[in-house]
Order: C-alpha cells, then structure tokens, then sequence
C-alpha cells in the first residue's frame, strides 16, 4: 500500500490524548492542543480524556491578559469543527477540585475510574501529557 | 517570613510542606499553579482553611484571573497584583520560594 492510499485508504486508529496538567504553569496542555489540532488532520478516531489537573485546561473564564501568556481555552470549543467530539473528564477529579460539568466550557461526557479504565483498553495509540 | 507556592497542590506536595513547616504570623502567597489551592470547595481549600489560624494566605489575583478562578476563591483569602506582591517582600524580612 503506497503513502497515498494509508492516507485515504481508511486506515483508522483509536487515538487517545490523556491531559492530566493544569494550563499556564508548564507548557504540556498547549503543547497537547497542538499535536491534537495536528492529528486531526488524518481523519483518525481521536478521544481527549481530562483527568487530574487536565480537567483545569477546560475551566469557564480563563482570563491570560494580567500574566502575558495566550489564552488558549477557546481552542477547546472549536475541536468539534475538527470532527474531535469525545471529550471525557475523570468524576473524581472534577469532585476534588470542587469543580462540575457546569464549570466546564465545553460539553463532554463524565466517566469514573473504572470507565477511564475500560475506555483506555480500548485504543490503539495513547498519547500522554 | 514570606514563603511562596508556585506548584498546583494536587501535583506536588509543595503546598502541603510550605503550610506543615510555616511559622505562626507567617505569610503564604500562592502564584502560578499555586493558586489553584484557594478554589472554594475544593480539597485543597480545606486544609487552606485549617492553617488559617496561624497564617495569612494571599494569592496573586493576575493568576487567580488566568485559569479561572475569579469569584471562585474562598474567603478570607487576600488577592494582590503585582505591586502588592513586591510590598510583601518589602514587609517580610526574609521569602522562602518553594519550588
């Protein structure tokens, strides 16, 4: 099978990005964002799991203009135009923090540890940040 | 003494070792990822809450604005800009960084 064809030829991987560190103070959720916008380029099954500080990444009123850095956040809203719809956020870390679905700023589907668990046996490739 | 957070308190203990070795009258500002300890109803904030006796906790507002906390931090918590963090320095005579 030549390049071309493996690009349209529906070779279709489950991809799943894993975010577990809060936004500003280290570069991986950007850097995240980044590599998601660029697989989404390749038509593949891709699902964003937000668990630990990740589910910071996704928090309403993200306000950068006092600390000088881009507000990437709304970034998130617009991965549905990427066809990038399964966004999943850890129950247990969104209680830890004080934090609901309603904090959020974009719509995504709440799962325990166990259906993280399950949901991560079932991909091809994981992606960790 | 001002002693200064920077790290988010649910990946580091940063947090957690500033408050256990912080003299009473001390200060403790959180920057950076350090804010998200004053997140009201947060676990963090409980022990924020408990240590509060003994110490004043600031946060550095432009922080607290950047990842979303605005009208979401706890009470009895001083917010200052920039220019207030240089006058806690000013005010204390020595500033521990944990890092």
């Amino acid at each position: 099978m030549s390049d071309e064809e493996m690009m349209e030829g529906g070779v279709q991987k489950k991809f799943c990005y894993i975010n577990r560190k809060a936004p500003y103070g280290t570069i991986y959720a950007l850097e995240s964002l980044e590599v998601v916008l660029i697989g989404a380029a390749f038509e593949q099954d891709v699902s964003l799991i937000f668990m630990d500080d990740g589910v910071f990444q996704i928090t309403k009123g993200q306000d950068t203009a006092g600390i000088g850095m881009k507000n990437f956040s709304p970034t998130y809203r617009a991965l549905e135009m990427y066809d990038v719809e399964k966004l999943y956020v850890s129950e247990e870390s969104l209680a830890e923090r004080g934090l609901t679905a309603d904090d959020l700023l974009v719509d995504v589907e709440v799962l325990n540890a166990e259906q993280i668990r399950d949901l991560m046996e079932q991909q091809d490739v994981i992606l960790s940040f | 003494m001002l002693h200064t957070v920077n790290k988010s308190p649910y990946e580091k203990n940063t947090f957690e070792s500033c408050i256990k070795h912080a003299a009473k009258g001390s200060a403790v500002l959180l920057i950076e990822d350090g804010v998200y300890a004053v997140l009201k109803g947060s676990a963090a904030a409980a022990k924020v809450q408990q240590a509060m006796g003994d110490i004043t906790f600031y946060a550095l507002e432009p922080d607290v604005n950047a990842r979303g906390l605005k009208g979401k931090v706890m009470d009895g918590i001083n917010l200052v800009d920039y220019a207030g963090f240089v006058d806690l320095t000013v005010k204390f005579d020595r500033v521990q960084s944990w890092l």
